[in-house]
């Protein structure tokens, strides 16, 4: 090629060729970062799958756990006792949080929204523990005893930034129009944001809710100070218990939330340091169900959030 | 023009604030009954603010304030003692942007008659019906009244939003470039739909299509911003003089292509 000018002196196949091997080392890196960060994920999996798949069957999901030192039983009451204190802490969480997100998607420049939204993200840095130490100086302490309730506050104060602040991303999305269309036919503000933005947001508010959800599941530390841990808890019992004594409806709840109660996370922690290897092996099975639990709800909340943003312009 | 000319609407010297910026500044001009008057200007000139100081939309934007006074039928839609929820059920507005809710064909209609207490399902299926047959769309949506009114194309959406705009009977509907999301022909059925509608309502639309102001309307108003880039109003007039014969420079400028 006849070349003339300024790259008449420049060899410009070198240039080529180095950006080339440049561009080839570079890619190789990422590509190997990548790789490297997906394996812890895909490690935990398989390891956890193959310790803990051994020793799951329909026994491991209906009964309560033997005594020590024998074999078989189950983690109904681990499995029971994080589904009441997930219900408890959604119920607790869920709606204050809904309706901050309402305040904040409405109103973004307050002092008071700047100050919630500060607030709420200080408040998802605190490390649980801190929060189960709160939950046991306040309600514990109080009552005087270990429960589900406590463990559900504690736990509600885990999901209530998640949910807040997923809900005000989703209903910032919402397109103004939609609003401002409602408004403009003479709707009342509460009326615009029940029946237009709430379902234009749902599918995305579900998401976080859910994430909020797998969350909590997992939180060990701040129910060793609120929930401790019970292996005799069992609803079907306390409920029988309730009828068979005449109890109101009231009470039999009562009876639920007002004592010490266990957790899949919790009895992982417990079982693994136990010197019996049934127990062990059922530390392992307990973190599968924990791990396919909290990665199926991911898994969902994900698909599903990235079919509502499909489903919106 | 058949009837005789009434004044539906009249603005009187209003100026509009955003915190310290003047948006507008001192415009006056009718809007007459069952005309379509519309308004031009280049961007930015305030047009959407005119418009949404109609039915006090901009109330909704904080910092805003209006001085002098809008009437309707005689009456200031600004004066302390009115109820805004009865101005814009009697000024009613279309978007930019289509923006149907969330929720089924039939529901999209039914929401204003439904914020006004009418409960009654035939009730509401006449208005519905009447509605959309009002806004051009009854022999498309007919038979999927329960579909959502998202899945529609956007020619169809904005003429759902039309139709749950006019289901609460406003007298006067705005529509703030009502055809600018839409492709030619969407746009076409806006237009002839909006020279029909003028028959029941006072239309008040704000374009950025001279061709389209020029095609659809019986009265323009010009506006552009003074030199503290506040709108102001250069010309109001019927629109075959106002396009032919402009008596402002600035607005001959402008129709012509000078700038803007």
């Amino acid at each position: 090629m006849n070349r003339s000018g300024l790259f008449a002196q420049i060899d410009l196949r070198r240039v080529y060729r180095r950006r080339k091997i440049v561009n080839t080392v570079m890619l190789s890196l990422t590509g190997l970062a990548t790789l490297l960060a997906v394996i812890p994920l895909v490690w935990i999996t398989v390891y956890v799958l193959i310790k803990g798949g051994a020793s799951i069957n329909l026994d491991f999901f209906i009964h309560l756990p033997r005594p020590m030192g024998t074999p078989g039983g189950g983690v109904l009451q681990a499995i029971e006792g994080s589904f009441v204190m997930v219900v408890l802490a959604s119920l607790f969480s869920i709606p204050p949080a809904l309706l901050a997100a309402f305040y904040l998607a409405h109103s973004p420049n307050t002092p008071l929204a700047n100050a919630l939204r500060f607030s709420t993200d200080l408040l998802s840095g605190v490390p649980s523990i801190v929060i189960g130490l709160f939950g046991y100086a306040i309600i514990v302490v109080y009552q005087k005893h270990y429960s589900a309730l406590a463990g559900g506050v504690v736990l509600a104060i885990i999901m209530l930034p998640v949910v807040l602040r997923s809900a005000e991303e989703m209903l910032k999305l919402v397109p103004k129009e939609l609003r401002e269309g409602a408004l403009a036919l003479g709707s009342p503000e509460w009326r615009a944001a029940i029946s237009v933005l709430l379902p234009a947001a749902a599918e995305g508010i579900v998401t976080g809710i859910m994430l909020a959800i797998a969350r909590a599941t997992g939180e060990t530390a701040p129910l060793l100070f609120t929930a401790l841990g019970n292996d005799n808890y069992e609803i079907g019992n306390i409920i029988r218990q309730g009828i068979h004594y005449h109890q109101s409806l009231g009470q039999i709840i009562g009876n639920i939330v007002s004592q010490p109660t266990d957790a899949l996370p919790l009895t992982l922690w417990k079982y693994a340091q136990q010197p019996y290897p049934e127990r062990v092996q059922q530390a392992w099975a307990v973190a599968l169900v924990l791990m396919l639990f909290v990665l199926l709800l991911n898994i969902v909340a994900r698909l599903w959030l990235a079919s509502a943003k499909r489903h919106r312009r | 023009m058949p009837e005789p000319l009434a004044t539906k609407m009249e603005v009187q010297n209003i100026s509009v604030f955003y915190k310290d910026f003047k948006a507008l500044n001192d415009i006056s001009l009718p809007i007459y009954a069952n005309r379509i008057t519309a308004i031009i200007g280049p961007s930015g000139c305030g047009k959407s603010t005119l418009l949404r100081s109609l039915n006090r939309m901009n109330d909704l934007v904080p910092g805003h304030r209006l001085e002098g006074k809008v009437l309707l039928d005689g009456e200031d839609i600004y004066a302390p003692n009115v109820d805004v929820v009865d101005v814009r059920r009697r000024v009613g507005m279309v978007f930019q942007r289509p923006n149907p809710f969330p929720m089924s064909i039939y529901d999209n209609v039914a929401f204003g008659p439904r914020l006004y207490g009418i409960k009654s399902k035939a009730v509401l299926d006449e208005i519905v019906e009447k509605s959309l047959r009002g806004a051009a769309l009854w022999d498309d949506v007919k038979d999927k009244l329960k579909q959502s009114g998202m899945a529609l194309s956007g020619g169809q959406q904005q003429r759902l939003c039309i139709a749950r705009a006019i289901a609460i009977e406003p007298e006067v509907l705005l529509m703030d470039e009502p055809a600018s999301a839409l492709d030619p022909v969407a746009t076409l059925r806006i237009e002839e739909l909006a020279i029909r509608l003028k028959e029941n309502f006072t239309i008040v639309i704000v374009t950025h299509n001279m061709q389209q102001a020029a095609r659809i309307s019986d009265f323009t108003a010009f506006l552009m911003m003074n030199e503290e880039r506040a709108g102001e109003l250069v010309e109001f007039g019927d629109t075959s003089t106002l396009f032919t014969r402009p008596k402002d420079q600035r607005t001959e400028d402008y129709i012509t292509g000078r700038f803007g």
